[in-house]
């Protein structure tokens, strides 16, 4: 049961993410784009976590899509010229590019590095086991991300500020 | 119940990151990279969450609430830099935004 819903999950998540990467309009990438993040949400929830889904959906769906939504409307992209779906840069990528894949693929399958992980977790689930180990363990990087934050919007604002009201 | 091998998970999170890959490498509007870009850092999370899991840790969430952290200030920082580039120079297409180039 369990092994049919991550092959839904799995097989939606990678024809949205083939539509990101294949479709012309900008608008429409990034809306094939929040049905893949929605997917992946689903599979962390899938991996017992479920504090990461919730966040995936809130700041990625809610937040960071919205943001690319917004800059993608505010250019006016009929200005903008929209480009051929594919270009061909330098024959290298393709002859590469499938090799890396089946490479990595057969470090996948053929290897038998990940069969030793088999066991079921046993950590509960609850999100006040997470949040004990991020305010205790982790609390000097939770801050330093928190800054990181902090200067992100400040860098923002100041890079969309017009020129000359300093 | 039967469980989901760790392999499903790891080949799934690599099949998201090389189509990611292949939108940064293969697309010209700067736009869809930056997709592109979060589509693999998804993939990404997709893998430390699975370890996590199947390592019966929580370090692996920890690390992946700091990834979400991250690329969210860096997509703010991108469409910031975006916004402004289109109004100074009235295009998406990377193979015009050329000065640097040498």
């Amino acid at each position: 049961m369990e092994q049919l819903f991550f092959i839904g999950f799995a097989f939606m998540a990678v024809v949205a993410a083939v539509g990101v990467i294949s479709l012309r309009n900008p608008v429409h990438g990034a809306l094939s784009l929040i049905v893949c993040l929605l997917q992946v949400a689903a599979i962390f929830v899938l991996l017992r976590s479920p504090f990461l889904a919730v966040v995936q959906v809130f700041i990625y769906v809610g937040a960071v899509m919205v943001l690319f939504l917004f800059a993608v409307m505010v250019v006016d992209l009929r200005r903008v010229e929209l480009e051929s779906p594919f270009n061909a840069r330098g024959i290298f990528a393709y002859i590469l590019a499938p090799i890396a894949v089946i490479e990595i693929f057969a470090v996948i399958f053929v290897s038998k590095s990940f069969d030793a992980f088999t066991t079921v977790a046993t950590l509960p689930t609850k999100i006040e086991t997470l949040a004990r180990v991020l305010f205790t363990e982790y609390l000097f990087p939770f801050e330093i991300v928190s800054v990181l934050l902090l200067v992100a919007m400040v860098a923002a604002i100041v890079m969309t500020l017009k020129k000359g009201r300093s | 119940m039967e469980t989901i091998p760790l392999t499903w998970y790891i080949a799934l999170s690599t099949v998201l990151f090389f189509l990611g890959a292949a939108g940064v490498l293969l697309r010209k509007n700067i736009v869809i990279m930056l997709m592109s870009v979060e589509l693999m850092l998804n993939a990404v999370n997709i893998n430390l969450l699975a370890f996590s899991y199947y390592l019966d840790d929580m370090r692996g969430q920890i690390f992946a609430i700091f990834t979400i952290t991250v690329a969210a200030a860096e997509v703010a920082v991108a469409l910031g830099i975006l916004i402004a580039l289109i109004k100074r120079r009235n295009t998406v297409d990377i193979d015009q935004i050329d000065t640097m180039k040498g």
